[in-house]
Parts: C-alpha cells; sequence; structure tokens
C-alpha cells in the first residue's frame, strides 16, 4: 500500500518518539509541517489501516530484567509453515514471529521467532516447553542466543520522508 | 503512587507503582486527544505531571526506548534482516561499521557460524540493496539477506511477567 506525503512525514517525525510535553502531536506536527489535529487523524488513519501496529511505550526487554533472548530458528515443512508460526506466536514470550526465505546450503531455516526470558536456562526450557506442546521437537530448529547488543533503535524512515515529499 | 515495590529483576532495579501501570498498561492505544498523557494521568488517578516524571524516569534507565510507533514491516519503506559470518578477530570492526549505517536498527552478535544479525530500514527496496551492497564491499564478507515472506505475530506490546 503506498502512503501518501504527509503519512511519511508523520512517520518520520516520529523516529525519535513522541516527546514528554503535554502535547506531543502538536510537537511531531511542527517537525513534519502539519497541525495538530492533521497529526492526530494521519496517525489514527494509519493505526486503523495496520501501517502503525501500535502506539505507545516501547519498551526494552533487557532493561527490564529479561537478559536472555533466543532467536529461535525452525525448518518447517512449507505447507506447514502458516499454523505452526500461528500457534507459536501465540505463546506471551514469542515476540516476533516471521516466515523468512532458506538460503541453502549456508541457511536450511524459514520460520523465526524471538524469545525473551530472565537467563539462558529459561529460555532454553521455554523453547523446549513450546516445541514438545506443539510437536515440533523433531523438526530442525536452533537457537542463537544473542551475545552482545551493538544497537538497538526505533528503525528510522527520515529518508522515506524525504523521497515522499519530493 | 509514593510506594516504591522491588522487582527481583536481576537488575535489581526498582520500579514504582505508576511506572508499572505504564508500562503493562500503554504499550498500545496511546490516546489521540491533545493532552494524550493527561488522558492516562486520568485514567491511573495521578497528574499529568507525574506520568510524564514517570515516563522520564524509565527512559533514563533505558527501560523505556520511546514512546512512539511501531511501524508494520514494508509499510513505510523497505526492511530486511541481514546475517553475516564474521571472523572473531574482525567482528568488533564489522559491528562498528554496520551500526554506522542510519538504515541499521537493531545490530546483535549471535552465538552461530553466522554471528552477526541487524535489521536494516530503508526508504525503498534500491537504498536497502545498495546498504546490502556497500556493506559486502567493504567488508568484503557475504551478507545474507533474509527478507520478510510472512509476519504471524500481532505486536501488542510485551507482557511483563513482574518478579
Amino acid at each position: 500500500m503506498a502512503l501518501t506525503a504527509t503519512e511519511r512525514a508523520v512517520i518520520a517525525a516520529l523516529d525519535g518518539g513522541l516527546p514528554l510535553v503535554p502535547r506531543p502531536y502538536a510537537a511531531i506536527g511542527a517537525k513534519a509541517g502539519l497541525s495538530e489535529a492533521e497529526v492526530r487523524e494521519v496517525l489514527g488513519r494509519l493505526i486503523e489501516t495496520g501501517v502503525i501496529r501500535r502506539l505507545g511505550l516501547v519498551v526494552r526487554h533487557h532493561e527490564l530484567g529479561y537478559r536472555a533472548n533466543a532467536m529461535v530458528v525452525w525448518d518447517v515443512p512449507d505447507g506447514e509453515v502458516a499454523a505452526v508460526g500461528r500457534l507459536l506466536a501465540s505463546y506471551p514470550c514469542v515476540t516476533l514471529c516471521y516466515r523468512r526465505p532458506r538460503r541453502p546450503p549456508v541457511w536450511p531455516y524459514n520460520l523465526f521467532c524471538m524469545v525473551h526470558g530472565q537467563d539462558r536456562a529459561e529460555v532454553t526450557s521455554l523453547v523446549r516447553d513450546i516445541a514438545q506442546d506443539l510437536d515440533l521437537a523433531d523438526l530442525p530448529h536452533e537457537l542463537l542466543f544473542s551475545r552482545r547488543r551493538f544497537k538497538q533503535t526505533g528503525a528510522r524512515y527520515g529518508r522515506a520522508a524525504v523521497k515522499g515529499a519530493a | 503512587m509514593a510506594e516504591v515495590s522491588r522487582i527481583d529483576a536481576i537488575s535489581g532495579r526498582t520500579v514504582d507503582p505508576l511506572e508499572r501501570a505504564l508500562v503493562d498498561g500503554w504499550q498500545r492505544d496511546l490516546p489521540l486527544s491533545e493532552r494524550p498523557y493527561a488522558e492516562i494521568a486520568g485514567r491511573l488517578g495521578v497528574s499529568e505531571d507525574d506520568v510524564l516524571a514517570a515516563l522520564g524516569r524509565l527512559h533514563a534507565r533505558g527501560v523505556l526506548s520511546r514512546v512512539g510507533a511501531v511501524v508494520a514491516p514494508n509499510q513505510a519503506g523497505a526492511s530486511t534482516l541481514a546475517a553475516m559470518a564474521v571472523p572473531a578477530d574482525r567482528l568488533d570492526h564489522v559491528a562498528a561499521l554496520v551500526s554506522g549505517y542510519d538504515e541499521v536498527n537493531h545490530n546483535y552478535e549471535r552465538e552461530h557460524a553466522l554471528n552477526l544479525w541487524f535489521v536494516v530500514a530503508a526508504a525503498d527496496a534500491a537504498r536497502l540493496r545498495q546498504v546490502l551492497d556497500e556493506i559486502e564491499a567493504r567488508t568484503g564478507l557475504p551478507v545474507i539477506d533474509l527478507p520478510l515472506v510472512e509476519a504471524y505475530h500481532i505486536d501488542l506490546g510485551f507482557p511483563v511477567q513482574w518478579r
């Protein structure tokens, strides 16, 4: 779905988040060259159409005590991947669940999910329980624990806005 | 709201009841009224200043990345997950090179032969390709491009299990 230049401008102005001031939408409007009312209306539309999945607090798991996270990857037969993906996504500890392409021979997995836990042992046992629950234990899968976080910010679409307006 | 409770997160940090209510209740559906923080404050029975101060504290401690929008992948541009197998003695350098791109928003070392994983979100598919090609050229290492095919998770925010 193509976004309008106005919609792109609002998304770009939101790059750093809403400022912590009494009228944040007015501040975003000032950045985007729009009125406060326009920003509120555009945001409502973007949420309604699913372009914005949610508007609210974006928290960092690590700083909340969830010290371990693993990207858990599975090689699921193509015909079952959507059903398995939806089931995996229903667990509260699973924060993302995506189908992506395999890249044989280096990368055989087509289903990716993120699992967060207090420590490595908790994540490992959560994944084992899920795999048993869903009868996935026999499917090839791996846990890729994160070792270091080099960068974590919101996506920056600033350039998109410049293009959209051009 | 003055009473301070402790989460037994390994961090040992304290989270007061207002901070907790904000994290639990407001990861989505931020009001679109002129004064959203005042509206939240009204629902929680505190003042707008209390809410702004609590959000400021969460932000200062790094718990709050931002109050903002989570945009669905590939709606406002083009994005992908990329992976590289980087020799251990070059990892710091290559990770810094990758993080240097504004388009890269997450960049992690993971325990695998493919040990560097990052998300690239660009204005359009052409710029996305250009960033991946540049990283390959500058490092001399292949970049595995793993774009989203289908999303199964509806992001409602993260349910924190306060301990």
